[in-house]
């Protein structure tokens, strides 16, 4: 297509806008990011904890989580997957959103400093504090064909069913449920495209843990990741903490990790004067 | 690269040029292809199917890369429903690159990428909205979308961006409906970032079937 000069001359000013957003995005976070949270550290106060929640293996849970809770999620045997879904307790039609997550903070790999982003710009979860750094954002949970494809005949609890049956809990229905993003699921996309289980990198006892940065409606599913290798189906428990946490500092990590999770903080913000 | 013609013998069901930043949409039925043209390359196509019959199944992106064990949407890939059937299969492919994982661009998400003074520009979430407005849906049915003509990697280390289109001038893909769709279409109107070479532009949209 034939471009006047004024046209080109638009495409070359959004073109170096957007080489210097990518340049400050990508320099900024990784420098920014303190890395993996060591496993003795982090306790939460006692006083602050609400709630402790044992979800067997297989199984998922509901939950409505006021601004300012978090949820430690605990891979108690270290074999574990997480899989969850939110979405805006007042809004439902505002939910969780892994593509936005992705492109936003220019990362497929959740750790701590990241946040989970809804559709509309605004920040679900922070990740405060995470252990292992080795999530998945991209493939999704199990459903009842990726259960027979890896194990064969039978009855497996996959997470496509327990997401429906934990949005008919909290009022939704099927087209309720969103992708997911999967804690405990160490996937990488290989230079070919083809996905990648690393193995040996889970241990028991890891833990993340996800602040609620407006009042959410929460399910998890606790259930092997479809790229599992191993050819048993045995999910372990999982442990489910519910912690009040401290008022955000000006200087919180989620909040100043990049000038995008700064511009998201600041759309939360505006969504509550606008109330 | 080789641009096959839609065979002589075929039925032109339908043949619409969509203009640039526009929506779409068409019910497509079982057994027909459609066929989408990026006719001045470089512009990314975001793209949804549902069940015609029942549009709470519709198309899952998680599903079909799960299925495929691979990232990238190109010739072969059955494009997989949240109920775990297949929807289409891409049947033709002259451009080789296509995203599912970075979703579509947004008001409000525009404001967190590139500044909130971007939040009054078309968007294909609006696309989206407003062409699905008028089957029913509601912003409850859109869903992370497929995105033809997109170059989105996803290095081993986890960084994504979104980089120049690799499509040319007349590069299609083309998919055959294993069941009635319907298919909402939004010709990206982004300009904050390459996927329509800061330039967004018509493309065409062909529906045609095999004679009996």
């Amino acid at each position: 297509m034939h471009l006047t000069k004024e046209q080109q001359c638009q495409v070359d000013l959004n073109r170096a806008r957007y080489e210097e957003l990518k340049a400050v995005g990508q320099k900024k976070a990784p420098k920014a990011l303190p890395g993996n949270t060591h496993r003795d550290a982090a306790a939460p106060v006692e006083s602050k904890i609400i709630r402790r929640e044992i979800v067997p293996g297989g199984w998922y849970w509901t939950t409505r989580l006021d601004r300012g809770d978090a949820l430690r999620l605990i891979n108690v045997t270290g074999g574990s997957c997480i899989s969850v879904l939110a979405w805006n307790a007042y809004d439902r039609s505002e939910r969780l959103n892994h593509a936005d997550t992705i492109k936003v903070q220019w990362a497929a790999n959740l750790e701590k400093g990241r946040v989970i982003l809804s559709d509309m710009g605004r920040v679900l979860f922070s990740i405060i504090e995470d252990t292992s750094g080795k999530h998945d954002a991209v493939v999704g949970g199990s459903s009842p064909e990726s259960n027979r494809t890896r194990y064969g005949a039978g009855r497996h609890r996959n997470t496509r069913e327990n997401f429906i049956s934990a949005a008919a809990k909290l009022g939704l229905d099927r087209r309720d449920v969103h992708p997911c993003v999967s804690f405990f699921a160490p996937v990488s996309v290989g230079a070919d495209g083809q996905f990648k289980w690393n193995d040996g990198v889970r241990q028991a006892g890891d833990f993340v843990d996800l602040r609620a940065e407006m009042d959410l409606l929460v399910a998890l599913s606790n259930c092997p990741h479809p790229m599992d290798p191993s050819p048993a189906y045995a999910p372990g428990d999982v442990e489910i903490v519910r912690f009040r946490t401290e008022p955000k500092k000006s200087d919180d990590l989620c909040r100043t990790a990049s000038a995008e999770n700064i511009r998201a903080f600041e759309n939360n913000a505006l969504a509550c004067l606008s109330a | 690269m080789v641009y096959n013609a839609i065979p002589a013998s075929a039925h032109i069901v339908l043949d619409t040029a969509i203009e640039a930043c526009a929506p779409w949409s068409a019910r497509i039925r079982k057994g027909q292809s459609l066929r989408i043209i990026d006719s001045h390359g470089q512009q990314a196509v975001d793209t949804l199917f549902y069940n015609a019959v029942d549009p709470a199944e519709r198309y899952s992106g998680q599903d079909t890369i799960r299925a495929q064990g691979s990232l990238y949407i190109g010739k072969g890939t059955a494009l997989m429903s949240n109920e775990g059937r297949v929807m289409l299969h891409v049947t033709a492919d002259s451009c080789g690159l296509h995203d599912t994982c970075a979703g579509a661009c947004s008001c409000e998400s525009n404001t967190v990428r590139f500044g909130h003074q971007t939040k009054y520009y078309h968007a294909c979430r609006e696309n989206f909205l407003i062409e699905g407005a008028k089957y029913g849906l509601s912003k409850r049915d859109i869903v992370p979308n497929l995105n033809f003509f997109m170059n989105v990697p996803i290095h081993p280390d986890g960084k994504c961006t979104v980089v120049d289109g690799v499509s040319k001038p007349g590069d299609y893909v083309e998919m055959l409906a294993e069941m009635d769709v319907l298919c909402l279409i939004s010709n990206c109107p982004q300009i904050h970032n390459p996927c329509n070479g800061f330039f967004p532009t018509p493309i065409r949209a062909v529906v045609f079937e095999e004679r009996e």
